[in-house]
Order: structure tokens, then sequence, then C-alpha cells
């Protein structure tokens, strides 16, 4: 039995490589990708989490099931704002957007 | 209330009417004139024309019943007979008399005649400026002022008180404002002097009608009334029939005789009248002999009821004084016009003299005889001046007899009027006015008052210059050789111009006697002049309200002689008055032709060189030829004085009135610029601080915010680690 | 319909004004004919009330209205109209319609423009016709902000000095009005009584007040309340030495609003005195009325010269109003029977005659751009109409009889005379002066060469004949029928001054 901490190591490292793509990454499309590998770290927990909780139930994967279905709307309309960001910006860097600064 | 009209007689409530249409058909055409005329054919001159053509004839219609009624005491007034035109409304007059202020209509012999003689001239004159106006480039604005003019003058002479008879006055005023200046503002050669001329004239009338005005207030005070008959009737009862004077009627009959002097053109108020001549010449007429001065004139004679000796006395004085002032002035004239103007204030000077001494009816009978020769002079030099194509200076004329015939025979006439010739008009009203004078003096006795004889020497010795002078016209217009192209290519001129002339040359003569006048009538009892034996001298006892009472009561006065004309009228002319007639007419005989005498010996005979006789006086001469300068002393201390007066005041309330206003301001505002510092200073100060802080901490804050959306998260990210570090390591 | 018609007469205009400013800003010819239909409305239904409605042979208030409007206060809004102020309510109708022709021109923010004219004339109207002494203050105070915005909007080059000062005057005037307003309402209440601000009742009230022996700083009360009023009303008029506001105000506020600055707000301090000042202080009235004489007297000399002495030709108009409305204080001051109705001639016909004058001076500015009298010359051969209509207006100002001026001034120094003959002769002095300034004036104009400058002027347009005919053919009618005015007046003078003759003499214990 794989113990609870690889499901955490792994769930922590995708964490890690998610943040790091939504903080670095100069493609809106990529921080996109990364906020999904953030969503998908947490999903995993949640399933390791229920699976080695005492009385265990399907709790955590019917949240996961919402996470994802979330993570499937949250794409829909961020890709909108990427487009809309777009047609406003011509661009879809992120450091070039830095209207909040005024 | 209306008397019914005696047995045949023409009278009755329609003459009325008929009076009322005289001066209504002239505003009439004024009206029309003044808003259509110009689109009219012949710009309209007709309509005037002819509206003065009928109203002259209703008014000599109306004359010609008064003088087949032939009775002294005719007199036909609205107040009498319960009408009028309820004028100003009042609750109450001075003294608690029943208010409200009505006027109506007055036609007595006097009214008559003058409304006859107005009419008549104006009609002359009116056909007369068709032919002389012809050409002028504001015709139809030309004849629409002058019945305007007409209007207010024929009003006036019906006017039953003194304040109609004032907003006529003035209503003249105005028009001859207009017509004088009427060619400043001619479409070729607008003259400025024209301007100056009508306001000089209306601005030195206006000191006269002020001066009225304030006499009209001073018995408005008193009496409550202005109505002439009431005014008379209420001075009869003040003044006990005439025997004692209080100051203030003396101070308010001077006052209304001021009126005169404006308007009749009396020293000191002359000036305007020389220079009235800038209106054309049918204007100078009107003027001259129909309205303007015969209404200073006609003013004196229905209010000399009301002053007293004294001031009956002033106005002797200052008649006889300007009758030989003017005289002299008009002896150095060369303007024919010029010299025309200053025998109309001479004249005019006898008229009110004449007057001041108690002779009502002679001034006014030479108010009438007046004016058909002086307006017969006036139309002549304008036909003159016409056919010498506007050259106005004698100097510059002689010879004219030949070319304009008619022009000179009439003129002649006239000129014998004027100077005082046996059997012509002037003749009989001079001849008056000089015996009234001797006659008052005799009456007084010689230790009364020396100054009563003062007027009856300025009048002979006026007689003496007016035909000297006027001859002096005649000789260097008429006789001798042409003196310049103009006067060599004269032409006579149209007839509508010698029509009038010939009618009033034909009045000029007869006009003194309509039926046979023995001129020594007083010597040998035969009959007066037609005008005395319809007009006498007013009497104050007969309006005394116990002669009205004894009459009848009002409704009867006048009616049929009721308030009596005094029986005794031959009586008092008794053996001074037949002295005073007889020693006056070989002066005035006299005096005439030694002035024609004079006038032959110096311009026709050529014995006395007039320019030797002019260096000789030196001087004088110049002198009087500057008309004794008071266009200048006038100039130089009224009108500046006035001048520098308002500009002092102006300044004065630009600086100081005005000044004071703007310092209140200046003050206020450094009281609030003192207390807007504190508030800036002290009580925003706090505010500003604590607000410029937070700012300034904001500003140092504000470089972290680089608006990268990804640098936030790095932030956020480091905040985690910290937070994480700080509760894993449980630094608190 | 009747029981409401002074509030309609009054509120037209207010209603006019919503109008307007629903309109859009850019439909400048809806916004001018909507004027024109209102004021047009309001001169209908005054001309109805003037010749038909209102009976002239009862010297009371007509018409009146009452209602409670602040009980807690005891204001009331109560309305009336009688002798005094019925030929002053069909004057301000008259002047605010031809004063919306005159306007026509206006093109700056014609919407602003119209809109505060119109509510300005609400002010104007409700003033002559409130009988709360509260709400005439309201009324008074609602006219000075529109004429303040219409001076300091669309005046000429200092138009905003001249609005300030105009505001400042008359804003101490209304300040010194308060406190009386004030200390009247109190007083009133003194004897156990409910305080109130009725005009009328405190009339009745005033004789009394007289015989309070008690002062304050030396003056008794009717005193105070005399001079605060008068003050406060004779900066409106203007009484010299208040009257530097009134040539600013002039030469800077545009022609209609000139005209209707001289045609009728000058009215309202002097119709403020007949209704509010002498009134609510008989004795003190009597005491002073001296010296309103000789501050009369000094309008009219002083007027006449200072107005000799100026270039501008508004100017030479704006003093010869000050000059006119000096016969008002003397005719009023002599309080005799022809006195009083000169006065109030004297208000109707200087409301016709100098609208007509300012009227004559935009004709000219309008063309040519300038004022300045000594630089212009001949105008009368290019423009007879003109000259024709100007003549009129001239004269009738200058007091020339058979014109509308003559007989107001006429009346009152004959009524003046019996009481005060020396200042009626010096006052003379400023009659000779009017006729010397005025024709100078014209002289100056008309008269002579025609500049080479000014040859392309056109003459009178139909819009500007149809204004000055307006008033022409009013200074005509009062000239020769003065009864139109005087016979709605005299009864109600008449009983004014019983009034106050009854009124002096309890005050005076006599």
């Amino acid at each position: 039995m794989i113990p609870l901490g690889a499901y955490l190591a792994v769930a922590a490292a995708l964490f890690l490589v998610g943040l790091v793509m939504v903080a670095s990454r100069r493609n809106l499309v990529y921080v996109l990708m990364g906020l999904e590998l953030i969503l998908n770290a947490a999903n995993l927990n949640l399933v390791a989490f229920d699976r080695f909780r005492p009385g265990a139930g399907v709790d955590g994967q019917i949240t996961a099931l919402f996470v994802i279905i979330l993570a499937a709307a949250e794409a829909a309309i961020a890709l909108a704002i990427v487009l809309n960001a777009f047609s406003l910006f011509e661009t879809i860097r992120p450091d070039e957007m830095d209207t909040m600064k005024d | 209330m209306l008397i019914p009209p005696a047995e045949g007689s023409p009278f009755g409530p329609a003459t009325y009417l008929w009076l009322l249409a005289v001066p209504l058909l002239p505003l009439a055409a004024w009206m029309l004139q003044a808003t259509i005329g110009r689109f009219l054919p012949r710009q309209g001159d007709w309509l005037p024309t002819g509206a003065m053509a009928v109203a002259a004839a209703i008014a000599i219609y109306w004359c010609v019943q008064v003088f087949r009624l032939h009775d002294p005491d005719f007199l036909l007034s609205t107040a009498r007979d319960g009408y009028g035109w309820r004028f100003l409304y009042s609750g109450q007059a001075p003294g608690g008399a029943l208010g409200g202020f009505s006027g109506g209509i007055l036609y007595d012999n006097l009214a008559a005649i003058l409304l006859a003689m107005v009419a008549l001239v104006s009609f002359l004159v009116h056909l007369f400026s068709v032919g002389y106006m012809h050409g002028d480039s504001r015709y139809n604005v030309f004849f629409s002022n002058l019945p305007l003019f007409t209007f207010a003058m024929l009003a006036l002479v019906l006017s039953d008180n003194l304040l109609f008879f004032f907003v006529f006055w003035e209503i003249m005023g105005l028009c001859s404002y207009l017509l004088i200046g009427h060619l400043a503002l001619d479409k070729k050669e607008p003259r400025m002097s024209a301007a100056w001329a009508s306001l000089k004239a209306f601005m030195t009338t206006r000191i006269g009608d002020v001066a009225l005005f304030l006499g009209m207030c001073a018995v408005w005070a008193k009496f409550g009334t202005l109505s002439f008959h009431e005014l008379y009737s209420r001075v009869a009862e003040v003044t006990d029939n005439g025997q004692s004077w209080p100051l203030w009627l003396t101070v308010a009959g001077l006052l209304m005789f001021g009126g005169s002097v404006g308007k009749s053109a009396q020293f000191p108020l002359h000036v305007w009248l020389p220079d009235a001549m800038e209106g054309p010449t049918p204007v100078s007429a009107m003027i001259h002999a129909a309205t303007m001065v015969a209404a200073g004139v006609y003013l004196a004679g229905r209010v000399i009821l009301l002053c007293s000796p004294d001031a009956q006395l002033v106005m002797a004085c200052v008649g006889g004084f300007t009758a030989l002032f003017a005289a002299t002035i008009g002896m150095a004239a060369f303007d024919i016009k010029k010299v025309l103007a200053y025998s109309t204030i001479s004249q005019l000077g006898y008229m009110i003299c004449a007057i001041g001494v108690g002779g009502v009816a002679a001034g006014l009978f030479h108010v009438i005889t007046h004016a058909f020769f002086k307006a017969c002079l006036f139309l002549g030099s304008g036909s003159v001046i016409h056919g010498c194509h506007h050259e106005q200076d004698m100097r510059h004329m002689g010879g004219l007899r030949r070319r304009m015939k008619i022009t000179y025979l009439t003129m002649l006439v006239s000129t014998l009027a004027i100077a005082g010739v046996p059997l012509f008009a002037g003749f009989y009203s001079k001849d008056a006015i000089i015996a009234a004078t001797l006659e008052k003096k005799m009456t007084l006795g010689a230790g009364d008052a020396w100054l009563w004889a003062l007027p009856f020497f300025f009048l002979i010795l006026s007689a003496v210059l007016t035909a000297f002078y006027m001859f002096r016209l005649i000789h260097m217009t008429f006789h001798g050789q042409a003196r310049s192209h103009h006067a060599e290519h004269a032409h006579e001129s149209p007839a509508s111009m010698t029509i009038p002339l010939i009618v009033l040359a034909a009045l000029a003569i007869f006009g003194g006697r309509f039926w046979p006048a023995d001129p020594a009538h007083a010597l040998s009892g035969g009959r007066e002049p037609w005008f005395l034996e319809l007009v006498h001298d007013p009497k104050l006892e007969n309006w005394n309200p116990q002669a009205i009472e004894a009459a009848g009561g009002w409704s009867q006065v006048g009616a049929r002689g009721a308030v009596a004309h005094d029986a005794g009228h031959a009586e008092e002319h008794g053996a001074v008055a037949h002295a005073a007639h007889s020693q006056a007419m070989l002066f005035s005989i006299l005096a005439a032709g030694l002035g024609i005498l004079l006038s032959y010996v110096v311009y026709q005979w050529r014995l006395i060189d007039p320019a030797r006789v002019a260096r000789a006086l030196g001087g004088f001469y110049t002198l009087v030829y500057n008309k004794y300068g008071f266009d200048e002393l006038y100039h130089a201390t009224v009108i500046r004085g006035t001048m520098l007066w308002s500009q002092f005041l102006s300044a004065f309330d630009a600086r100081v009135i005005d000044g004071i206003a703007n310092g209140i301001g200046r003050l206020m505002s450094r009281v609030a610029g003192f207390s807007a510092a504190y508030d800036r200073v002290v009580v925003d100060g706090a505010v500003n601080w604590l607000a410029e802080s937070t700012s300034a901490a904001g500003q140092s804050l504000r470089r972290v915010q680089t608006g990268r959306i990804q640098q936030y998260a790095y932030f956020t990210f480091a905040g985690a680690v910290v937070l994480a570090v700080i509760v894993l390591l449980d630094l608190f | 319909m009747e029981q409401y018609l002074l509030t309609l007469i009054t509120f037209l205009p207010a209603l006019g004004m919503l109008v307007i400013l629903a309109l859009p800003g850019t439909a400048v010819h809806a916004i001018r004919w909507c004027a024109a239909l209102f004021t047009g409305a309001v001169l209908a239904l005054s001309t109805w009330l003037y010749f038909w409605g209102f009976d002239p042979a009862s010297p009371g208030m007509q018409f009146t209205e009452q209602h409670d409007w602040i009980p807690s206060f005891h204001i009331q809004y109560y309305m009336g109209v009688d002798g005094l102020s019925l030929p002053l309510v069909f004057l301000s109708a008259l002047i605010h319609f031809v004063a919306v022709f005159s306007s026509w021109n206006i093109s700056k923010s014609v919407k602003g423009y119209f809109a505060l004219l119109l509510l300005l004339e609400v002010g104007v109207t409700g003033v002559f016709l409130a009988l709360d002494f509260f709400l005439f203050y309201v009324f008074w105070e609602i006219m000075l902000l529109p004429m303040y915005f219409l001076i300091g909007i669309w005046g000429g080059p200092r138009r905003e000095y001249a609005a300030i000062k105009f505001f400042l005057f008359t804003l101490a005037g209304s300040v010194l009005m308060l406190v009386a307003l004030v200390a009247l309402y109190l007083k009133s209440g003194a004897g156990g009584i409910d305080p109130s601000f009725n005009l009328l009742a405190l009339r009745e009230l005033a004789a009394g007040w007289a015989q309070d022996p008690s002062t304050f700083l030396g003056m008794k009360f009717t005193t105070w309340i005399f001079w605060f009023l008068f003050i406060g009303f004779a900066i409106k008029i203007p009484v010299f030495p208040f009257h530097t506001w009134l040539p600013d105000a002039h030469v800077e506020a545009p022609t209609p609003i000139s005209v209707i600055l001289a045609g009728i707000l000058l009215k309202l301090g002097a119709y403020g005195m007949m209704r509010v000042n002498f009134p609510l202080a008989p004795d003190a009235f009597n005491t002073f009325r001296d010296t309103l004489a000789v501050l009369g007297t000094i309008n009219i000399v002083y007027g006449a010269y200072v107005a000799m002495g100026q270039t501008d030709f508004k100017r030479v108009v704006a003093y010869s109003s000050v000059s006119h409305m000096g016969y008002f204080l003397l005719g009023a001051a002599a309080m005799t029977s022809h006195g009083l109705n000169g006065a109030n001639l004297q208000l109707f016909t200087h409301g016709t005659s100098s609208a007509m004058l300012f009227l004559i001076v935009g004709v000219v500015y309008d063309r040519a751009h300038h004022r300045d009298l000594n630089d212009f010359g001949g105008l009368g051969q290019r423009m007879p109409y003109y000259l024709g209509l100007s003549t009129i207006g001239i004269f009738a100002a200058l007091g020339l009889p058979g014109l509308s001026g003559f007989i107001a001034e006429a009346a009152t120094l004959l009524g003046a005379y019996e009481r005060y003959p020396l200042l009626v002769l010096i006052s003379t002095l400023g009659i000779i002066m009017t006729a010397a300034f005025l024709l100078y004036a014209l002289q100056r104009v008309f008269l002579g060469k025609l500049p080479e400058k000014y040859a392309g002027f056109r003459d009178l347009s139909g819009r500007e004949a149809f204004c000055l005919s307006v008033f022409a053919v009013w200074c005509i009618l009062v000239g020769v029928l003065p009864t139109v005015v005087l016979n709605k007046m005299a009864p109600s003078l008449e009983s004014w001054r019983t009034n106050m003759e009854l009124a002096i003499r309890t005050a005076t214990g006599g």
C-alpha cells in the first residue's frame, strides 16, 4: 500500500509546478494551465485524505468531482477573459498588463 | 345747463363742435401725414394744406358771426355750459375745493379773432410752403410738422385754463424744435447750425416755460383752480378788486410773465429768435406771425388780470426796453431774415409793453395786425431768398424791384404798415399802444413813479428806429442796382407763393379798419378801430363774485353782456384819454415820418454814408453789430457754467459717491481676507496636515504596485511562506 | 377661475420656466416662442384685469386669495390687487412681454436666459401682489437671483463687477428689510394677540405703536422700522446716495435686462414704500417727510446734472432714471392728492418712457457696438423710423405735454408745491436739465452729417419697431388720456391718503 506521504509529496510537487507556472510563465494560457495543476494537486490531496481517514466513504471523491466541474467552468470563463484581455491589450503576456498600477 | 341760444343767434352747442374741428383738422392732417404722408401723391402736401383751408374757413365763418353779433361781452365757455373734458383726476384740490381737473373751450371775441387770424395765416404759410419747400429732401416731414404746429396754436387759443394752455404751449415748443432743426437732417447738406439753433430755441423757451409752470403751481396751490375765469374771480376776491396785492401773487404774476418772456423772445431770453432763422423761411413766418410768439402775448393778455401793478410795471418796462433794444440791433444787421427777426422782437416788445401799461386790447390788436404784415414780410423775404438762389445777405441784393414786382409791392405795403404810416394796419394798433403808454403816464400824474414814463419813451424811440431799419431793408433789397450775380438773375416766385403774399398784403392794408375807423376817433367821436370795439381791456372788478352774482350768476356771464362791460367806458376815456390819444397820434406819425426820412437820406439819396456812421460810432457799433454780445455772455456764463458744474458732479459721483461704495466694498473684502487667512492657516492647516501626511505615506507605498499580477502572486506566495515558517517554527 | 387669477398671473411664468427647462437647449426658437407665449398669456390676463376685471370705483383689495401657508408662524399666502398695484402689475406684464422680443438676438445659452427671465417675472409680479409681508419678502428675494445671473452672464465687459455690485447693494437693503420684518412680526404679537405678517393687519396696528414712548438707542420703534425699511427700498429706487449701482448695472446689462431694470425693478422700491414703509410707520413718515422731499429733490437735480456730464449714451439714460424717480419721492412726501397721483403715475410713465429709452440705446448699440455719444452723428438720415420713435421716447422722458411724462411730473409738482414751494422751484432746474441732456444726446446721435462708417446701418427691424411702438403707444395714450391710468389708482390713493392722515393724527395724538 502506498503510504499517504507519497500522495502528499506528489500533490505538493504538482502544486509547486503549478505555482511556478502561474507566477513565471509569460503566456496567459500557461498560467491557466498552472492553475489547473494547482487545482488537481488539491484534488489529489482530497482523494488521498479521504482514502486514509477512518470510516472511509466517498466524500473526498465527490468534493474532487465538484472541483473538477468548477475547474472546467473556471477554465471556460478564464479563456473568455484571456480573449478579452487580448483584444484589449493586444497581447497575452501578463507582465505587460499593468494598468492596475494606475 | 346750456343757455338756449338767443333768438336768431347762430351760437349753440353745435358751435363747440365746429370750433373743436378747427384745431382737430390740422391734428388729423398731422396724423395722416406723419404716418402715410410719404406714400401719397405729391408726398401729401395737399392734405395739411387742404385741412388748413377748411379749418380757416370754419374759423373765419364763426369769426364773422361774432362780428355780426358785435357784442364786446360775447362769451362762449364750455365750463359755463357744463361741458368739459376731465383731463386729470384729483381727489381733492388745494383748499378742499371739489377736485377734478377738466378743461374746455373759451371762445370770446379775442379768441374768435385770434383763431381766425391763426388759421388764415397758417393756411397761407402752408400754401406758400408748397412752392418754397419744393425739392426739399424731407418735404413730407415738413408738411407733417407744420400742421401740428398750427394745431397746437389753435388749441391754445381755445383753451379755457392754464394747464391746457401750457400743454399746447409746450407742443408748440416741440414743433418749433422740429421745424427750426428741419435742415439739420437735410439729405444733401445737413446743417449742424440748424440743430444748435433748434436746441437753443427749445432750451431758452423752456426756461420761460418752467417759470410759467411755477406760476401755475403758485396759483393752483392757493386757489385750487387753473381756469382763467375762476382765477379772475378768486383774484378779484383776494385782492379786493385789485386794491391790495399780496406779495406771492406779484411773484406768481411775474413767473407767469416769464413764460411770455421766453416764448415771445423778450429781453433777456430773446437770443433764440434770431437763431431760429435757421429754419426754412415759412417756419419763420409761422413762428413770428401766427404761432409761437403770438402765444406769449396772448398769455400775457389772458393772465394780466392776475398781475399786480408791480408786475405790470415790470412787464411794461421789459417790453419797452426790448422794443428799443432789438430795434438797435436790427439797424446793424445785414441778413434779411435777421433784420426781420429783430423787428419781430421789437414789435413783441410793443405788445408786451402795451399789456403792461393796461392797454391790453391795444397790445392784442397789434398781435393781429403784426401777424398780417410780419407774415407778409417773412414770406416776402422767403420769396426774395428763393428768387436769389438762397442768398440772404442784403449787401448782395439790390435792384430787385423790377425783377420781383409782386414781392416788392407786397413787402413795401407791409413795411409801410410796420412803420406805422397812417391808414395802414400797423398804424392803428401802434398808435393805440403808444396812446396807452402815454395815458398810463398821464393818469398816474407827474409825481407818481417816473418809471411809468419809461415805456413811452422807449416806444417812441423805437418807432423811429423801426421805420428806419425797415426802409433800410427795402432800399438795400429792392432799390438801387443789383450787387451780385444772384440778384441780377433773380426771378419772380410761382403763384403758390405770390398769392399768399397778395392776401397778406391786402390784410396789411385793411387789417386795421374793416369798417371805416376814424383814426382820430378820440377827438371826433367817430368809430374806433374794429378790434378795439370788439375787445376791451379786461377789468378785474367784472369778475368779482359779487359782480357775477349781480349779473345773475355764472350761467349768465357773458351770455348777453350780463357782466356789464362798464357803462363808463366813454367817461373813462375822458379828458386825459383824449389828450393822450391826440398827442400819441402826433408822436407816432412824426416818429414814422422821421424814420422813413432818415432812411431815404442814408440809403436812397446817399447823403450820409452808413459806413462812416458805423466808423464814427466805433466800439458801440461793434457792440450792436454783435448783438450786444448776449450770445457770448450766455455761452460763457450759463452754458459753460452748467457744463462745468455737470462735469464736476459727474466726477463727484464717480469718485466720491461711487468711491465710498467701492471703498466699503474693499474694506469688506479686507475683513473677509483676514478672516479667510485665519481660516486657511489655522483651521484648514490642521486638516490639511493630516491629509498631506496620509497622502505622503501612500506615495511611498505606491512604488510596490507594479500592476503585474504575477508579481502579486510572488508576494502572495512569499507571504504564505513566511506565514508557514512562522506557524511551523512557532515563532510567536 | 377668477378667484385664482392673481396666482395664475404670478405663477404662469414659473410654469413657462419649467417648460423651457424641459426643452432641449438647441431648440432656440421653441424656447423663445415659449417665453413669448407665457409672458403673452400673463399680459393677456393682466390686460383683462386692468381694463375689465378690476373695479376702479372700489378703493379696497380685489381678487384676494388667502390661505394658510406656514401656520406655525402665521404666514399666509395672501394676494390681492388694488389701485396702487394694478398699474404696476400691468406694466410688469407689458415690459416682460416686450423684453422677450427684445431678447430675440441673445445667442448665449438661450435656455438659461429665458428661464431666468421668466423666474424674474414671477418675483416681480409676486412682490406687487403679495399682501403678506413674509410672502412679499420671499418674492423680493426670488427676483434678486435671476437678475444677478442675467447681468453677470449675459452682460457687457464689466458684467461681474456690475452684477456683484447690484447684488450686494440690493442684498444690503434686503437684510435691513428682514430685520424690520422680524421686528414687526414680534411687535405685532406684543399685545397678547396672534402675531402676524399680514400687511393690512399690521397697518391697523401701526398707529398704536407710535404712541409707545420707549426707545432703543435713542430712537422709537417706529423710527427704527421706518429707516430700516426706507433704506431697504431706497436702494432699489434708487435714492441718492445709494444710486451708484444703477448706472453700472445698466451699462453692463444687456438691453432687455436694462429695460426690465429701469422699467419695473426700480418701481418695486417705490411700491414698497407705498405699501409697506410709510403705512407701517406713519408717525416717522410724518416726522421725516421733509427729509424725503429733500432727497427727492436732490435726486431730480443731481441725477439730471450728472446725466449731462456723461458721454456713454446708456449712462445718460441711467442717470435720467435717477432723476425721474426723484419725482416719486417728492410727490409722495408732499402727500397731497395731486402729489400722490402724480408720484404714482410717474412710476407708470417712467416705466414706459425709460424702457423706451433703453431700447433706443440698444438699437444703436447693436449696430455700432459702442455707445459713445461723441462718436455718433447723422443717424437720422439713414434711420428715419428710428428717429421718429426715438423722438417720441425722448420727448416723453423730458416731459413734453401730450406725452406721458408731463402728466406725472406736472401733477407731482402741482401737488408738491402746496407743501414744498422751494423744493419745487429747485426741482424745476431738473426739468430744464433733463430737456438739455436728452436733446443734446438726440442731437449728437441723429443730427448733422452721417459719418462714412455708419452709412451701412439699416433702419429698425420689424421686431425692434414693434418693441418701441408698444411703449410709444402707451406714452401717447397716457399723455392724451391720463385718466386711463389715473382713474384706476385715484380711489385707492385717496383712501391711502385718508388712512395715512388718520394714522398720523392718531399717532401724534392730535
